[in-house]
């Protein structure tokens, strides 16, 4: 195409090569630099609340310093470390069990039309049902022991993990399917090429959600029944008033959420990086 | 030598919704040679898009027949391949994935021939460079290349289009059309192309079959006159307006007999 040029217009730049705008520290890391700064000041003044006034009864909250310092004493000479192993053991080994069979399972409940049509009513009922009020008979069958805690996590990951991993197979594209009929393919190798593949991200996605009720299963699971766990710790710290240990207890589990459920987000994204940008 | 035969192919369908039988198809016949690009016209309605997925087996018939090398067609096969009009393309799959998984499906070849296919037809299609981009990055014209290439790397006997061009832009369409018939000359298929433009028709193909609409019959079979090759400036001769206002002469009669002018 002509460019055409009136001589009111001023002559056209010399064209500059195209060099990625500078970016300085501060940009590329701005939610680091915010988030931070916005965490740093919040704990700066509930400490700065917590020494300097009598606001805080050290009975109905806690201050930082004395949570660090609670924290530090359970780690060295408390349990600590065992409870965390406990609920670590407990959460690992329940969400493994609802993991792989949640996966198998949906698989084959999303791929055989009359299995979706017979275990729908129980599905439907058992994702939408809190499962940890189920925990008092869970304590009946298996004991206080590692066991139920174990149950209850599986029973909470198990269902998002389920219902996600039927929704994935069910999601499949009809054009696709079309296109791979058409090229002879076996209901196997639709199975293996498109339902498969088709539904990852959406069993990712129900294990982020897994992940989050499996939190839940494994803390109230030991606050209701245990003598040991980061959840006995908590329910053990509010009995006793003893609030510093309380915070060290709820402040472990908020942790591992977020450990926990960004790993699950990263795997999520790195599956899906073939979506387009959203 | 004819390499489809379609004789008094008749399709009814049973309506869900409305509760009643409509006729898709009603008696229709034409043959294709090999080697022949036959393109397919009519108003939308005329079921052609239903013929075409009897042809390719991937809708089942009771009245007529439908043979290609004079074996009755009762089901997808190796010796057809089809260009759907969205392209279908696997989203996680790359470029080069997307090419080879017709082939991987129909089991014909062995790895290295796949991976040798693979690469010709991406080249063929002018999408080298691509191979390992996602579908999602590349544009509609390009993702039709694809659909296009991965018909091509399965090697049919009979390469079925149904309507590829028809979600693109008015540019990119003409280009790929342009771009269709440079890499039809180098494929040599048997090709059957559905689409409802006439000027489409009439620029691609060596004959075309005519439809009208409800229920879709064979309105005329025609040869085109134009030499190939043919460059896109052939759509501005007079000869070829002349004969695409014949076509639409032919369609809009059947359709004002029927008073749906407006439907076209």
């Amino acid at each position: 195409m002509k460019t055409e040029t009136t001589l009111a217009q001023p002559r056209i730049q010399q064209a500059k090569p195209a060099v990625r705008p500078r970016q300085g520290f501060y940009r590329e890391h701005e939610g680091a630099i915010l988030g931070g700064s916005a965490v740093l000041i919040v704990v700066g003044i509930w400490q700065a609340i917590w020494s300097y006034t009598h606001w805080i009864s050290p009975l109905f909250f806690s201050g930082p310093s004395a949570i660090a310092k609670q924290f530090w004493i359970s780690l060295t000479q408390g349990n600590l470390l065992a409870d965390l192993a406990f609920s670590g053991k407990n959460f690992a080994i329940g969400f493994g069990l609802a993991l792989v069979s949640g996966v198998i399972l949906g698989v084959i409940v999303g791929w055989y039309r009359r299995f979706r049509l017979i275990a729908d009513p129980f599905l439907n009922a058992l994702y939408a049902a809190p499962r940890i009020a189920m925990m008092p008979l869970i304590i009946i069958w298996f004991g206080i022991g590692m066991w139920s805690k174990v149950f209850i996590v599986f029973l909470s990951a198990f269902f998002p993990i389920l219902v996600n991993t039927v929704a994935g197979i069910r999601n499949m594209d009809r054009d696709l399917l079309r296109a791979a009929r058409a090229f002879c393919a076996s209901d196997w190798q639709i199975f293996k090429t498109l339902a498969i593949p088709g539904s990852v991200p959406f069993i990712l996605t129900g294990v982020r959600q897994g992940v989050a009720v499996g939190l839940i299963g494994v803390v109230v699971g030991e606050m209701l029944g245990s003598s040991e766990g980061i959840g006995f710790m908590v329910a053990y710290g509010g009995q006793t008033f003893q609030t510093d240990t309380l915070f060290v207890g709820f402040i472990i589990i908020a942790f591992a959420g977020v450990v926990l459920t960004s790993i699950a987000e990263r795997l999520e994204r790195h599956f899906s990086r073939w979506r387009p940008e959203r | 030598m004819v390499k489809l035969q379609i004789d008094n192919l008749t399709k009814h369908y049973w309506l869900e919704r409305e509760d009643r039988e409509v006729l898709a198809l009603s008696d229709v016949s034409f043959s294709v040679n090999d080697g022949e690009f036959m393109a397919v016209v009519g108003p939308s309605g005329c079921g052609k898009t239903s013929m075409l997925n009897i042809v390719a087996g991937l809708l089942p018939y009771e009245e007529g027949n439908v043979a290609i090398d004079g074996k009755r067609v009762e089901g997808p096969g190796i010796d057809r391949a089809v260009v759907f009009q969205h392209a279908s393309l696997l989203p996680w799959r790359t470029i080069a994935g997307n090419v080879r998984y017709g082939m991987e499906l129909q089991r014909r070849f062995d790895e290295n021939t796949m991976t040798e296919r693979t690469d010709y037809f991406i080249k063929l299609v002018g999408l080298s460079g691509f191979e390992r981009h996602y579908p999602s990055e590349l544009s509609g014209g390009m993702q039709q290349r694809v659909n296009l290439a991965r018909a091509l790397a399965a090697d049919p006997v009979v390469l079925l289009m149904d309507e590829p061009f028809a979600a693109l832009d008015a540019q990119t369409r003409e280009f790929m059309q342009a771009e269709l018939l440079k890499i039809w000359s180098k494929a040599k298929k048997t090709v059957v192309f559905i689409t409802h433009q006439i000027n489409e028709a009439i620029y691609l193909a060596d004959r075309v079959v005519v439809m009208s609409a409800r229920p879709g019959r064979v309105k005329d079979v025609f040869a085109v006159p134009f030499e190939r090759p043919r460059n896109l400036s052939l759509k501005r001769d007079p000869r070829f307006l002349e004969l695409e206002d014949s076509v639409w002469k032919l369609i809009e009669e059947e359709s004002d007999h029927l008073g749906m002018v407006a439907a076209l």
